[in-house]
């Protein structure tokens, strides 16, 4: 009876968080970088402000909420483009009108795009240009197909290839290849990309950084509220027959 | 302290002070044999008061507007004072809202407390699932992302499958011919006084019903059959301060959960806040894959379940209605000569067994993209769903249930 109880619980609470991930059939790479991480975090913004904002905004974040990943005002002052304050939210250099023209489509606004993607998607794709003639910009994408941004980290990255092997039965296996070493090595670039995600997974959720600590003070204590709560109730009930 | 007695006799003498809390508390007599499963109930309270103080709160900064909205809900996460944690814990409170509510529902089953004299205690409470789940469905599009939009199209366009009046009753209730910044306006107007105030009044009732036939127990024999000479049933205990003290564990460990997904997973993989909800609504392009929030997709598997007839979406919708207030019914199809599952046969169990994998199968059904496997899985599981009800009044009759104790289990 007992053992029939704590299953019908068991089945019951698996309801709850009904865990399947729906499979997109690409694969995505890990993306290497953590949050508890400054340093990384503050090349990232670097790198966004230098080359991101030129098309995309971040209109949610304001330039000031980058000393919470430890930059000074200086640095971030720095930053700052003109006519900009410490307070004003990141706006793209180009109007969302001639990206259209220039582009085909207005670049998507990035503060929430790690959370709308992830950060594997986003570190996967942004590796994941390779060079296709028959596209406007030059470029393709492999786990974004006919994406119209261009390849801007191509300089850095170098230009791939895409190498299709057929396999048995039909199956596909798509390989990227390096024929023009960039500016940085592999690793380099790999490196770079890790750092501008983990400040996009930043950019994405501000409150992710303090928010952990705070939940470790917060169940801790209720930790303690429960071996309290539960030494009342005992108390109460030592006499209930 | 003398002050305090004259002030509290003051008001005694104009207002039933004293009585209200004798009645319904320090003097209300509950079976003393509760276990887990009746914590539920005054935990669904307070997930209402949680729901109704952080969506004050939320309130004060969000902005009903469809060129707004997504924005200003990314500014109370990022730019007011504790916005992110208020926010978490009223979209966390959504979710566990309904899993409390599920399971202090799946309490009332297995332990038989719709029948014979609490009938009219369970159709309140399922009137109150009814309007949980609009209050779910209208905040749900507040925030104004894709899944927001897309979500509500969905379930607004099943009410224009009704035949006749359909176009205009979806036309009612979007305020305009698509879903637009005048439904955003009314659904925030909905959410945020309308449904409230209605399910104020409802928990309100539901209590006092409650406490005028009293609870029923594990056991599912009424204590009021066993009393002292006082009129105290022998198996009662006064709800204050035993049955609170008993509360406040069960409180502090819901919130130790309910904490551990604020803080460490507020998105619960996608299950509580959709990936695709950070993208902000926009009319000219479908998501690939629509799905509702986890708490609907059962009857959404149903909904999917059930294929066109003449041409009309309408009969899936009638199915899906119909499976979301089954439950109402129980009270007049369940015929045993026992309530609660301690028991009862195995006949009984078996049914109930398979109406529970059905419930979490279909949930599982309603998040995947359809698939000819799928579907004909969902039409399975429905069947066994709806049969659950439906055969209901054979089957506990021809039940073989064991003897009723005389008195609780208590150890």
């Amino acid at each position: 009876m007992k053992l029939i109880k704590k299953l019908w619980l068991l089945v019951l609470l698996s309801m709850a968080p009904v865990m399947v991930s729906a499979s997109t059939g690409v694969h995505l790479d890990k993306a290497p970088a953590s949050l508890s991480d400054k340093a990384s975090l503050q090349r990232g913004a670097q790198f966004f402000v230098a080359n991101c904002l030129a098309c995309h905004s971040a209109a949610y974040l304001r330039y000031n909420r980058l000393m919470d990943i430890g930059m000074s005002e200086e640095e971030i002052r720095k930053l700052l483009p003109e006519g900009s304050k410490l307070g004003s939210t990141m706006q793209a250099m180009m109007d969302s009108e001639s990206a259209k023209m220039a582009f085909g489509a207005a670049p998507p606004d990035l503060s929430v795009i790690a959370r709308s993607r992830g950060t594997d998607y986003l570190y996967t794709y942004l590796r994941s240009f390779y060079v296709d003639p028959t596209r406007p910009s030059g470029v393709n994408n492999v786990i974004f197909p006919l994406a119209a941004m261009p390849n801007i980290l191509g300089p850095l990255q170098g230009d791939q290839e895409l190498v299709v092997e057929k396999h048995e039965g039909g199956h596909e296996v798509q390989t990227l290849k390096l024929t023009t070493p960039g500016t940085m090595s592999t690793k380099e670039f790999d490196a770079t990309v890790g750092d501008l995600v983990n400040f996009l997974d930043f950019m994405g959720e501000p409150a992710k950084l303090v928010r952990y600590t705070y939940g470790y003070i917060v169940i801790g204590f209720l930790f303690l509220l429960l071996l309290l709560t539960y030494a009342l109730k005992k108390e109460f009930w030592k006499d209930v027959h | 302290m003398k002050l305090l007695k004259n002030m509290l006799g003051w008001v005694d003498e104009r207002f039933p002070v004293i009585e209200t809390w004798e009645y319904h508390l320090s003097k209300y007599y509950a079976p003393k044999n509760f276990n887990f499963w009746y914590f539920f109930g005054s935990l669904a309270l307070l997930v209402l008061v949680i729901q109704i103080v952080s969506g004050i709160f939320l309130t004060m900064s969000y902005k009903p507007d469809a060129l707004l909205a997504f924005a200003s809900v990314e500014y109370i996460m990022r730019d007011v004072q504790s916005g992110w944690l208020i926010r978490y814990i009223h979209s966390t409170g959504a979710s566990m809202f309904f899993v409390v509510v599920y399971l202090h529902m799946f309490r009332g089953m297995i332990y038989g407390s719709y029948r014979k004299p609490r009938e009219l205690l369970w159709i309140i409470g399922v009137v109150i699932y009814l309007a949980l789940m609009a209050e779910a469905f209208l905040g749900y599009l507040l925030p104004w992302g894709q899944m927001s939009f897309w979500g509500a199209q969905v379930i607004v366009n099943l009410f224009s499958s009704v035949p006749f009046v359909g176009n205009e009753l979806s036309v009612l209730i979007r305020g305009d011919f698509v879903i637009s910044d005048a439904t955003l306006n009314r659904f925030f107007a909905l959410h945020v006084i309308a449904v409230p105030l209605a399910l104020a009044g409802l928990v309100f009732v539901h209590l006092v019903a409650l406490h005028h036939v009293g609870s029923n127990n594990p056991d599912g024999i009424e204590i009021k059959k066993n009393k002292d000479a006082n009129g105290i049933p022998l198996d009662g205990i006064p709800f204050f301060p035993y049955m609170v003290v008993k509360d406040i564990v069960a409180v502090v460990l819901f919130f130790i959960v309910f904490c551990a997904i604020v803080f460490f997973a507020p998105d619960m993989g996608g299950y509580f806040i959709e990936a695709n909800n950070f993208v902000p609504a926009n009319p000219m392009q479908t998501p690939a894959h629509i799905a509702p929030v986890w708490y609907f997709t059962p009857y959404y598997a149903i909904l999917r379940a059930v294929p066109p007839m003449f041409g009309s979406q309408f009969p899936g919708v009638i199915a899906m209605g119909i499976s979301a207030i089954a439950v109402v019914f129980l009270p007049w199809l369940d015929r045993g000569k026992v309530k609660s599952i301690r028991y009862r046969g195995p006949i009984y169990k078996a049914f109930l067994a398979s109406f529970v994998i059905s419930f979490i199968g279909l949930g599982y059904l309603g998040v995947m993209p359809v698939t000819p496997t799928y579907t004909l899985i969902s039409q399975v599981l429905s069947v066994v769903y709806f049969a659950f009800f439906i055969l209901m009044p054979w089957y506990t009759k021809i039940d073989k249930c064991k003897p009723e104790p005389d008195r609780v289990t208590f150890k």
